[in-house]
């Protein structure tokens, strides 16, 4: 072996073992979180604190159904909310973005390119700056304290729009034409002949949309007041207190981590190929 | 006639373009409410007293005074959060192109990026009570647990009450969730940049890996580069679940107040809108400004 052959093993190797120590980094945290979720009580009080489960469980998820049931909430309305919501966001974030991203780009009316300058622009604004007014303007419409007061604002993201604008830059205009020769009316066209050839756009817009909505502390925290309309992540933080309650709150962490971390492993195909067309140009 | 020429041009235009219209009313309505309006009515509230409870009062650049020049925990909030975003903002960044540039080459690509990406898809929220038990201040908690096994200390550190480790802390759990949108906007970018750019690159005698990602590769990702830096900075200033689910709000001595959290003290638990919308305003304008300063450097 060469000497210069050996130097760029050597520096390979450096590569490979900084990656490893990155993938404990990010790996470790969910491992135990998995774990933990299925230790029985003798172990989870253990000294000193034992990083893997030795007689695992189901204990903790009956323990989170049970110690909820009795409550005034129980567990399962915290999830009806946090789906029910999640749901409607996703199917309405994906019909309105994808028809509107669609007529931006292949209709074009005029002023669609400056419109879309102010939607790249807005990119920028992070959401928290437009809290205040937000609120005012939901609490005008009359909407505090329902679903609706967490659905409607979320559907006008610019980073989604951004994100299917640019895909469907990508779809050729001659097939487009073509159904329009034969007669195929625009919503056809939309929904036979766009939309399916959007998918990687949309499954990507639905993962993002899901894990936000589905993750989303402020928005439950400031419009809904009700304890029976709160979703998981406020209904964690009302589990986290008291003693022998560790069991149960791992078990509802891991309930809450689990549907992201699937329905992008089921997708990721398409998202990455959604992600080849979202550069900005420069 | 001249009327009648000019209804009927209004009527060809309405005729051809009512569709493209049409079809973006909805997202274009709700963008109006929800994001434009909302930007222009922050910049107007700042300006007045307004509280929910009483007919809002114009004070001119008041709230803007008190907040610069009296409210020490509003610097407080600044600092902190500046520290966050300077060190997760770019560590951040570079890690993602680090990992996605090294996955690019492995085998199991896929496996790998779902491991560097599944931090960022779960919750700060429900992640936090992993960390706490983490960094958890008595003997149970696993990094006080090991450090005193292997002797470095002596007594526990309690990390999440200690106002000098409170925002180490939040840091360290933001950098491992830190891996998002960026990491997957690189690695597609990488995926796509011509193959046999690399070809002709070898010809034109570019030896190592990394004297091609200099001259090759970052030069045909800048589209990438650009959106991905976006994301970064947008989130990087407007920390606001991790810190308070770690350290609380209060947190100790202000330690892991930011800039989110003060507005969140003010507008939703004071009620004061007018204040509130102040800081949002100057949280905006640093994102704004720094945003188009990273942007400008990213491409040169």
């Amino acid at each position: 072996m060469t000497a210069e052959r050996l130097k760029k093993n050597s520096s390979w190797t450096a590569v490979y073992i900084i990656m490893i120590a990155l993938v404990c980094f990010t790996a470790l945290p969910l491992v135990y979180l998995v774990s933990t979720a299925f230790k029985p009580l003798s172990e989870l009080y253990v000294f000193p604190p034992q990083f893997f489960v030795r007689n695992p469980t189901l204990k903790n998820f009956s323990d989170l159904m049970l110690a909820l049931s009795s409550s005034a909430v129980p567990y399962t309305r915290y999830m009806y909310n946090s789906i029910l919501i999640t749901v409607i966001t996703v199917v309405l974030t994906v019909i309105i973005t994808s028809l509107a991203a669609y007529g931006l780009v292949k209709h074009s009316p005029p002023g669609s390119k400056t419109w879309f300058n102010i939607i790249v622009a807005a990119l920028m604004v992070s959401p928290q700056v437009t809290q205040i007014p937000k609120y005012l303007v939901i609490n005008e419409l009359g909407l505090v304290n329902s679903y609706a007061a967490i659905i409607i604002p979320a559907l006008a993201s610019a980073y989604y729009f951004f994100l299917v604008k640019q895909f469907v830059e990508q779809l050729p205009n001659e097939l487009i034409e073509a159904a329009r020769i034969d007669g195929g009316g625009e919503m056809y066209i939309f929904w036979r002949i766009i939309m399916p050839m959007l998918k990687p756009a949309w499954v990507t817009m639905l993962i993002f949309c899901f894990v936000g909505t589905w993750n989303d502390y402020f928005s439950p925290l400031v419009y809904l007041n009700d304890q029976a309309m709160k979703t998981l992540p406020l209904a964690l933080q009302t589990i986290g207190t008291g003693i022998g309650r560790a069991g149960a709150v791992s078990a509802a962490t891991l309930l809450m981590t689990m549907p992201t971390i699937i329905l992008f492993t089921i997708s990721q195909r398409n998202v990455m190929q959604t992600m080849i067309h979202s550069g900005i140009k420069g | 006639m001249a009327t009648a020429t000019k209804r009927s041009k209004f009527g060809s235009f309405i005729r051809k373009n009512w569709i493209g219209y049409a079809m973006q009313a909805p997202y274009t309505i709700l963008f109006i409410i929800f994001v434009l309006a909302p930007v222009l009515i922050a910049f107007i509230i700042s300006l007045t007293d307004y509280n929910m409870f009483q007919d809002p009062n114009f004070v001119g650049f008041k709230n803007y005074e008190l907040l610069m020049v009296d409210d020490t925990i509003f610097w407080t909030a600044v600092g902190n959060t500046l520290v966050y975003a300077v060190i997760v903002g770019p560590v951040g960044y570079f890690l993602s192109f680090f990992a996605a540039w090294v996955l690019n080459q492995l085998k199991f690509r896929n496996a790998f990026a779902l491991a560097f990406y599944a931090p960022s898809i779960t919750s700060g929220i429900a992640m936090s009570t992993v960390w706490l038990y983490f960094f958890s201040s008595d003997r149970y908690g696993l990094i006080n647990n090991v450090l005193m096994n292997i002797g470095i200390i002596n007594d526990p550190i309690l990390w999440t009450q200690d106002p000098k480790t409170i925002l180490p802390v939040i840091i360290i759990i933001a950098i491992w969730m830190s891996m998002g949108t960026g990491f997957l906007v690189f690695l597609a970018g990488l995926q796509n940049v011509d193959k046999s750019l690399y070809e002709a690159g070898a010809i034109d005698g570019v030896r190592s890996r990394f004297q091609e990602l200099k001259y090759l590769t970052l030069p045909q990702m800048k589209p990438q580069l650009l959106f991905g830096a976006v994301n970064t900075i947008t989130g990087a200033f407007g920390v606001f679940d991790i810190a308070i689910s770690v350290a609380g709000l209060p947190s100790p001595n202000y330690a892991g107040h930011t800039i989110v959290a003060h507005l969140y003290d003010y507008g939703f638990i004071r009620f004061q809108m007018g204040y509130a919308s102040a800081v949002a305003v100057v949280l905006f304008l640093i994102t704004f400004i720094v945003g188009r300063v990273v942007m400008h450097a990213l491409r040169e």
